[in-house]
């Protein structure tokens, strides 16, 4: 049974899209959120457990100090407010994936608030809002016996594992996005993207999504064009690449339009997103079973982050990897176009790092984007694995700074440097690269080429001085172009004064 | 005054996977009416300066050093299951759906 879509454009003819996001983080903390067992991937079933994570009488759960401070940092990168105080709650629900009958979690007290993250999409960028960032546990992971392998339906009983049961997790949520409109795929996409940029920038977890550390659900709802209400949603749950992110959102729009057009309604359901064919199904209807009746966590005192703390925290920071960019083409003067390339092919840091190397912000682009990005290309590799570092392109600008080399030679110190000749300095030497500038050896040559070319000497001298170009080149080809193109333009002008 | 219904109390049950009948419906909703105004008594008592708390001693900020300490054996811990295989816990078929 497949479900009747809309084409994508008559979707917007029609409806504007509101998108939510929620983000699960996994952190890379040493230990489980309310336990000291190891908090790693991939051991052998059940061997992480304890009497506190399997729920045991009597166990008492104390709160990971570390996860919180990750928590604080998330909050702070995504301009969150962090709660002065605030309590743990527990979520009851019978499901097995929690051996308590409850996930410890946050209801109405996050632990941060209101914050807000920007995310560019083709050079434009949307304000994504952010309702909370909250902490909790991961559950345990279901294996489903009989029936169809591994699928609920059908199963007669499940084995549970427990390792995973008390990781902790901090999950973001979204305010709804709205006014995408086209763009509300890629928007989704772009914040996920990002968000992941900024958690790896934090260091707070290894937010590998195909290993389930990052796991994003997203919320769908369309409302007929310009009416400024919400529709009602569905919440696609663990759409787990960028790439099917924005594919989950553009199937959701197409497939609640069709339902819509023909007169129907959306219930609020989870779905379930399918990888391999790319669409999504029906999960579970909302429901009474819904009803986890939170309340305060008695086993755990409540957090007050001290403001003097949450200042220091702040001051653990990464820079925003929006706001670099925006320094960086600012520091270097780089047109848009010029940045967006310089973004698109990953060599914001190795320019950075040739510019703190000394070289001017051009020059850096020049040589990373025109003349190693192409080698790299030649030689099919990435070209930051080219073997070429800031620090040499750097080294090989200043030699053309300083006029021992120009720009062509330039290039053949590049062919010394991925051949392993050794330094840029020490490749101009052995290949007798040196630009010359010494008038004896230049004033032969150019008044060679003046003889060779009297027609543009009588223009020279008329006070055609443009016409000094061609014998310019005629000097350089006779000094197999290490001949120091400014000194030359002097010495035809003197001569031809 | 705080009173819970009836169904109240069914809804309550289903969610606790307690098995009620009629029988009990109408003799325990009655009784949970007693007992929540019994505890809301106490709010009447407590002024405008006294905030509802879940938490009577005052402490905030306990927190542990992220430091592993011993988990226990998977035998220790299935040593308490009804059934286990593949050394993971057995459990009935789940009819809902993953949270
Ligand atoms: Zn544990």
């Amino acid at each position: 049974m497949s479900d009747t879509l809309v084409a994508f454009d008559d979707v917007l003819a029609s409806y504007d899209p509101a998108l939510g996001l929620e983000v699960h983080v996994e952190l890379n903390t040493a230990t489980k959120m309310f336990c000291g067992c190891p908090a790693v991937f991939g051991g052998e079933p059940n061997t992480q457990v304890c009497p506190t994570c399997l729920g045991l009488p009597g166990a008492m759960p104390v709160v990971n100090g570390k996860a919180v401070e990750s928590a604080i940092r998330i909050g702070l990168a995504l301009n969150c407010e962090i709660a002065e105080w605030c309590r743990f709650a527990r979520k009851n629900y019978f499901y097995p994936d929690m051996p308590k009958n409850f996930q410890t979690s946050q209801y109405d007290e996050p632990i941060c608030f209101e914050g807000w993250m920007d995310v560019d999409v083709d050079g434009e960028t949307f304000r994504v809002e952010i309702e909370r960032a909250h902490m909790e546990e991961d559950t345990g992971k279901s294996l489903h016996v009989g029936g169809a392998t591994g699928r609920i339906h059908g199963a007669d009983y499940s084995l549970v594992d427990y390792n995973r049961a008390g990781i902790p997790l901090i999950e973001i949520v979204t305010k709804p996005i709205r006014g995408a409109g086209a763009k509300a795929p890629a928007v989704a996409r772009a914040y996920v993207s990002q968000l992941r940029d900024l958690i790896v920038a934090l260091g707070v977890s290894e937010a590998r999504m195909d290993q389930g550390n990052l796991r994003a659900d997203v919320n769908l709802s369309l409302a007929p064009k310009d009416s400024g209400t919400l529709g009602t949603r569905t919440e696609t749950k663990n759409v787990n690449s960028f790439r099917s992110v924005e594919r989950a959102v553009r199937y959701e729009m197409q497939r609640h339009a069709a339902i819509l057009d023909s007169g129907g309604a959306i219930f609020q359901e989870t779905r379930h997103w399918h990888e391999d064919t790319g669409v999504t199904t029906s999960g579970r209807p909302k429901s009474d079973a819904d009803d986890y009746r939170y309340f305060p966590e008695p086993d755990l005192v409540p957090v007050a982050p001290s403001r003097e703390w949450v200042e220091e925290l702040r001051g653990t920071l990464p820079e925003n990897p929006v706001e670099r960019r925006a320094r960086l083409q600012a520091e270097w003067g780089y047109t848009d176009l010029e940045m967006r390339d310089v973004v698109a092919s990953g060599l914001l840091g190795p320019i950075e790092e040739t510019v703190a190397a000394g070289a001017s912000a051009q020059a850096a682009r020049k040589w990373w984007i025109a003349e190693l990005t192409r080698r790299a290309n030649d030689a099919g590799v990435d070209v930051v694995d080219l073997g070429v570092s800031p620090a040499q392109v750097a080294a090989v600008q200043a030699l053309v700074d300083a006029g021992t080399i120009n720009d062509k030679l330039a290039r053949q110190v590049f062919d010394g440097l991925l051949a392993g000749e050794g330094t840029p300095e020490e490749i101009v030497a052995a290949r007798g690269l040196a630009v010359v500038s010494d008038d004896g050896a230049l004033g032969a040559a150019v008044d060679a080429a003046i003889a060779a070319n009297p027609d543009v000497a009588d223009k020279i001298r008329d006070g055609k001085v443009a016409a000094a170009g061609a014998l310019i080149g005629a000097v350089m080809k006779e000094m197999r172009g290490q001949a120091d193109a400014a000194r030359v333009r002097e010495l035809i002008l003197e001569k031809l004064a | 005054m705080p009173e819970i219904t009836r169904d109240e109390v069914a809804h309550l049950a289903t969610l606790a996977r307690i098995d009620l009948d009629d029988a009990e419906l109408d003799h325990l909703a009655p009784q949970l009416s007693v007992i929540l105004e019994s505890v809301a008594s106490i709010s009447g008592v407590a002024g405008d300066d006294v905030p509802p708390t879940s938490h009577p001693v005052p402490l905030t900020n306990v927190f542990r050093e992220d430091v592993v300490r011993p988990s226990l054996t998977p035998e220790q811990a299935l040593s308490g299951a009804p059934a286990s295989e593949q050394q993971r816990f057995a459990v009935p078929r789940i009819l809902g759906d993953e949270q």
